[in-house]
């Protein structure tokens, strides 16, 4: 995804709902300048401050999911037999909806930020697992049989061989999932807590009727989210080059 | 150099490749396997590398028993041996990478033998094998003669005593293989290498091994060997001894299935 497509893409949803806006006529749908005005007041607000409580929680669930299903799915990808074992268990946790879990777990962890981390990660981490496993069983057994002739035992295939293999399907997990995890993030927010884009979207639309800020509020989630995209992209870029060599 | 006594090999199902096998190369020998696909090539060469345990039996490369790689041995395989991830400097440097990243502990590197210049024996093999213009580009970017002078030049940089290589130049053109064939024997003669080459091809048997092991029917009991002591020189293909000799190991071949 390049950038000027987005700012197209950006620029057409505006004309949309600047028309929608026309159409409706109601102070339920602000027009789309009003909004980007507002937005540009709060953000150096309450709705800053709301941003890097979200973008906190995002990045640690990211960071959290990716120390923990990555050795899970290398481990997996290379010993079929443990594979035969928790395959059908991933399969059957993999598409229960976490957002169904949110009570049980501010149940459980309480109304600490760990809560809402957890549930984030909790997506996360079958993305990356079985993307990281199938990427750990595809690799040539020719390509480990020559680097263990080079000397390589298992810390320096891990280094030299699994851990880069493992790369691209780490970022692309993360880049597919980063609009659920966004998404999930307003439902997790909107338990106990004074900070983050779901309570300020939530207070604003819901309690104070204050739709102009609502929309800023859901506005600071759509650049959340597609900055996270550009962010996981740019590391891509960086950290597995071989990708985009043509 | 390879010493095999009573080597026995059987694959899971417990159906067996080698029984009671035994064969001897002597340093500085150059070898060739020949064989139909499936009768243990590619599973001699393994046992040979360290990469899969031998049944029974035993298998000494410089009088050491083989229980895992040796670090002085060299392994080439037909493809996939490279990081696809890893340009073609990195990829040559790797084993480099790999003895520097354990130390010369002489299990994973030879004993007493740090690598002090990766660099400059990178850029000598990059220079060596004309891969300077490409030493940035990756695997997938490159032509198949190009990867095996990559695995060669990878393989060589570590400095062995004994290369072995599975099918190396069969995915490739005949041009460019004979390009590598020819290339195998000067670096073989330069480096006093003991090489066992792989092949199921008639030609390149006859070209590159001065002694060929023929492999046949399973279990492979007794080793075949045919003496070809021409072969080892470019010109060889040019002349009647490499008709006959391919004639011979036609022969054998037919005989052993």
């Amino acid at each position: 995804m390049r950038r000027s497509s987005v700012l197209i893409a950006a620029l057409a949803l505006g004309v949309l709902w600047q028309l929608a806006a026309w159409v409706v006529h109601r102070p339920i749908l602000p027009p789309p300048l009003e909004v980007v005005r507002v937005f540009a007041v709060e953000i150096v607000g309450d709705l800053g401050l709301d941003f890097l409580a979200s973008l906190g929680r995002v990045v640690a669930s990211m960071a959290l999911a990716v120390v923990t299903a990555v050795p899970a799915g290398l481990a997996l990808g290379q010993m079929p037999a443990l594979n035969r074992i928790f395959s059908p268990v991933i399969y059957i946790l993999y598409p229960i909806p976490k957002v169904v879990l949110v009570p049980v777990i501010l149940l459980f962890l309480g109304i600490s930020d760990l809560a809402k981390v957890v549930i984030i990660f909790l997506i996360l981490f079958f993305q990356i697992l079985v993307l990281v496993r199938d990427q750990a069983a595809s690799l040539r057994p020719e390509l480990v049989a020559s680097v263990r002739s080079l000397g390589a035992g298992r810390r320096a295939l891990f280094r030299f061989v699994y851990y880069p293999a493992s790369l691209p399907a780490i970022l692309t997990a993360l880049r597919q999932s980063i609009g659920t995890a966004v998404a999930v993030l307003y439902v997790a927010e909107l338990f106990a807590t004074q900070r983050g884009l779901g309570y300020y979207i939530y207070l604003h639309g819901s309690t104070l009727f204050d739709y102009p800020r609502m929309y800023a509020g859901v506005l600071a989630m759509s650049l959340l989210g597609l900055g996270l995209y550009f962010g996981v992209d740019g590391l891509q870029r960086r950290l597995c080059p071989w990708q985009f060599a043509r | 150099m390879i010493e095999l006594d009573g080597l026995t090999f059987r694959y899971p199902d417990g159906s067996a490749v080698f029984e009671g096998f035994a064969w001897r190369v002597a340093a500085g020998e150059a070898w060739a396997v020949l064989g139909p696909s499936g009768c243990g090539k590619t599973t001699l060469l393994y046992l040979l590398a360290g990469l899969r345990p031998a049944s029974a039996g035993e298998v000494r490369v410089a009088g050491e028993p083989i229980l895992r790689p040796r670090p002085r041995t060299g392994l080439i395989l037909q493809d996939f041996g490279l990081l696809p991830w890893a340009t073609v400097r990195d990829n040559i440097a790797l084993g480099l990478r790999v003895r520097g990243f354990y130390g010369p502990d002489g299990k994973h590197a030879p004993a007493g033998e740090a690598v002090t210049a990766r660099r400059e024996i990178t850029q000598t093999w990059i220079e060596r094998l004309g891969l300077e213009p490409i030493a940035g580009s990756y695997p997938g970017q490159i032509s198949g003669g190009q990867r095996q002078r990559t695995a060669i030049a990878r393989t060589l940089a570590l400095n062995p005593d004994l290369l072995l290589m599975d099918e190396p130049f069969a995915a490739l053109d005949a041009p460019t293989r004979e390009d590598l064939q020819n290339l195998t024997l000067k670096l073989r003669r330069e480096r006093r290498l003991t090489t066992v080459i792989v092949t199921h091809t008639i030609e390149e048997a006859a070209l590159l091994g001065e002694h060929v092991l023929v492999l046949g029917r399973l279990p492979n009991h007794t080793a075949r060997i045919v003496a070809n002591p021409g072969a080892g020189d470019p010109a060889f293909r040019a002349s009647a001894a490499y008709v006959a000799a391919c004639a011979r190991l036609r022969q054998e071949l037919e005989a052993a299935r």
